[in-house]
C-alpha cells in the first residue's frame, strides 16, 4: 500500500466515516464515475477493509491512487480519475 | 412564533413523518404544508416482491392525505424552483409558497437515459419497471439472467443481492432453474458492501449456483447483441438483463442550484441542514451523505429535523443530531433473512439468518402504513 502525503488539492472530499452502507468504496466508485478525467477525489474511511478494497478497485479500473494517509481512527484515500 | 411556516417538499417516508411530527409538536403555532407531485404515497420496498410475482401492486400505494394528520396542509403540485434568499417555493400550477423553514424530502429520480442502450434491460426500481420485469419473467423459459448496477449512488444497496437469491427460488418453483443461469454483477469486490453480511451471503449464492462477477460497474448495453459492458472494460452476454438504473437528485434541487453535480443536497451529517442555507434541511435520498438511500434512513432522520425546527421556532437551542442510524432487512432466500443495524459509531453485526427476520420483514411491510408515517415506531 502506498503511504504518502498527497500534495494535490482534491476536487471533491467525501466523509464516509462510519457509513457502513453503501460504504467508502462504493461511494468512491460513484464519485469517480460522475467526475471528469483529472478530478481528484478524497474519501475518508474508518473501515479497515478499505485499505485493500480501494487500491484493488483503483488498479482494476485503471485509475490512479495518489496516496493513502493514515489519520487517528481513519484513513484518507486520494484517487485521481485517469480515464 | 405564531404564523411560522414550514414547507416540506415530497410526501414519501421522510416528508410525511417530518410533517406529522412537526404538526403534532407545534399545534397551531405553525402551518405545516406538504407539497407532493402525485398525492400518492408509494411503498418502494414492495417493488422487489411485485417483480417476482409475490405481491400485487395494489397494496403499494395509498392516498397521502390519509397518512397525514388533519392539521397538515397537502398541496398536490410540483415544486419547480426554490429561492433560498427570498424563502419562497414556486409551484408548477402558478402559485408560490413562502417558508420560514424548508425540508427537502424530494427523494431521487431514475435517470435511465444516462446508460447507452438501457432500454434493452429491466429493473425493479419503479412500479411500472417491476410490473414489466414480472411479465418478462413470466415469459422466461430458460437462459442467462444478469443482474447489475448501472449507477452509484442507488436506493437500497442490498436489493440486487436479495433479488438474485429470491430469483433463484422463483425459478426453482417454476421448475426452470436447471435451464437458467443467474449471475450477480457486483460493483465492488464482493457480493455486498457490508463485509460481514457478504460472508453470510456468498456461500449461500455458491450453494445455489448463483454466479458472481466482481468489479463490474455497468457502463453501456448493446441491446441488439445482448451484451453488457462495464466501466472496468469487461463485456458479458445475456438473455435477460436486470439493472439498477442510475439515480439523480430531484429536478427542483438542480434547477434551483441547491444541489451538487448529481442533484444531491450538500447536507451536514449531524444537523441535516443545507451546508449554505441553515433554514433548509434535507432528509432521505435527497442528501449527498454517503449513507444508504433507503426509507429507513429517512425514517430515522425525520425526527431529528422535526425536533430541530421546533426548537428554533420556540427560541431554544436545537439539541437533536442525526447519528447515522439505519436499520434494514436482508432477504437471503429459503424464507430466511438477516438484519443490518448500524450508525456512525457502530458498524453492523448481522445476526445469523433466520425465519424470524424474514417474518419480521414481512410484518414490517404489512404494518408500515399504520406505524412509520405516524411516528409510531422509532
Amino acid at each position: 500500500m502506498t503511504v504518502t502525503t498527497p500534495q494535490v488539492q482534491p476536487t471533491k472530499c467525501i466523509d464516509a466515516r462510519g457509513m457502513a452502507c453503501p460504504g467508502p468504496l462504493l461511494t468512491l466508485i460513484g464519485a469517480i464515475r460522475a467526475g471528469q478525467v483529472g478530478d481528484v477525489i478524497e474519501v475518508l474511511s474508518s473501515d479497515l477493509g478499505s485499505k485493500t478494497d480501494i487500491p484493488a478497485w483503483v488498479a482494476k479500473a485503471k485509475q490512479e491512487l495518489v496516496g493513502v494517509v493514515e489519520e487517528e481512527g481513519y484513513a484518507r484515500f486520494v484517487v485521481r480519475k485517469a480515464k | 412564533m405564531s404564523g411560522a411556516s414550514v414547507v416540506v417538499l415530497g410526501g414519501g417516508v421522510g416528508g410525511t413523518l417530518v410533517a406529522n411530527l412537526l404538526a403534532k409538536s407545534l399545534k397551531r403555532d405553525a402551518t405545516v404544508t406538504v407539497v407532493d407531485r402525485s398525492g400518492m404515497h408509494v411503498y418502494q420496498p414492495g417493488f422487489l416482491y411485485v417483480a417476482l410475482d409475490q405481491a400485487n401492486a395494489l397494496w403499494l400505494a395509498r392516498d397521502e392525505r390519509g397518512l397525514l394528520r388533519k392539521d397538515v396542509d397537502l398541496m398536490i403540485d410540483d415544486a419547480t424552483a426554490i429561492d433560498p434568499a427570498k424563502q419562497v417555493v414556486t409551484l408548477a400550477r402558478g402559485g408560490s409558497l413562502p417558508y420560514d423553514h424548508l425540508v427537502l424530502a424530494t427523494g431521487s429520480r431514475l435517470d435511465r437515459e444516462a446508460v447507452p442502450g438501457y432500454g434493452g434491460s429491466h429493473d425493479f426500481y419503479s412500479l411500472e419497471g417491476a410490473q414489466r420485469l414480472r411479465e418478462e419473467l413470466r415469459r422466461f423459459k430458460g437462459g442467462r439472467i444478469l443482474v447489475g448496477v448501472a449507477g452509484i449512488p442507488y436506493k437500497c444497496p442490498p436489493a440486487p443481492v436479495e433479488f438474485v437469491l429470491m430469483l433463484d427460488q422463483y425459478l426453482r418453483d417454476r421448475g426452470i432453474r436447471e435451464k437458467s443461469e443467474i449471475r450477480l454483477l457486483s460493483p465492488i469486490n464482493r457480493a455486498f458492501t457490508v463485509e460481514s453480511a457478504s460472508k453470510m451471503v456468498q456461500p449461500i449464492m455458491e450453494k445455489k449456483g448463483i454466479g458472481l462477477t466482481t468489479f463490474f460497474n455497468v457502463e453501456s448495453v448493446d441491446d441488439t447483441k445482448h451484451v453488457v459492458t462495464s466501466f472496468e472494460g469487461e463485456s458479458l452476454e445475456y438473455d435477460v438483463l436486470v439493472l439498477v438504473p442510475p439515480h439523480r437528485g430531484a429536478k427542483v434541487v438542480e434547477a434551483s442550484g441547491l444541489g451538487d453535480a448529481g442533484g444531491w443536497v450538500p447536507t451536514d451529517r449531524g444537523t441535516l441542514q443545507h451546508q449554505k442555507h441553515p433554514n433548509v434541511y434535507a432528509i432521505g435520498d435527497a442528501t449527498d451523505l454517503p449513507i444508504s438511500k433507503s426509507g429507513s434512513t429517512a425514517h430515522f432522520e425525520a425526527p431529528v429535523v422535526a425536533s430541530r425546527i421546533a426548537s428554533v421556532l420556540r427560541g431554544t437551542a436545537p439539541k437533536e443530531a442525526y447519528e447515522g442510524r439505519v436499520m434494514c432487512f436482508l432477504e437471503i432466500g429459503e424464507g430466511k433473512a438477516t438484519a443490518l443495524r448500524f450508525d456512525y459509531q457502530h458498524p453492523p453485526v448481522p445476526p445469523q439468518p433466520s425465519r424470524l427476520w424474514h417474518w419480521a420483514k414481512w410484518a414490517f411491510n404489512r404494518a408500515y402504513w399504520v406505524t412509520v408515517p405516524q411516528g409510531r415506531v422509532g
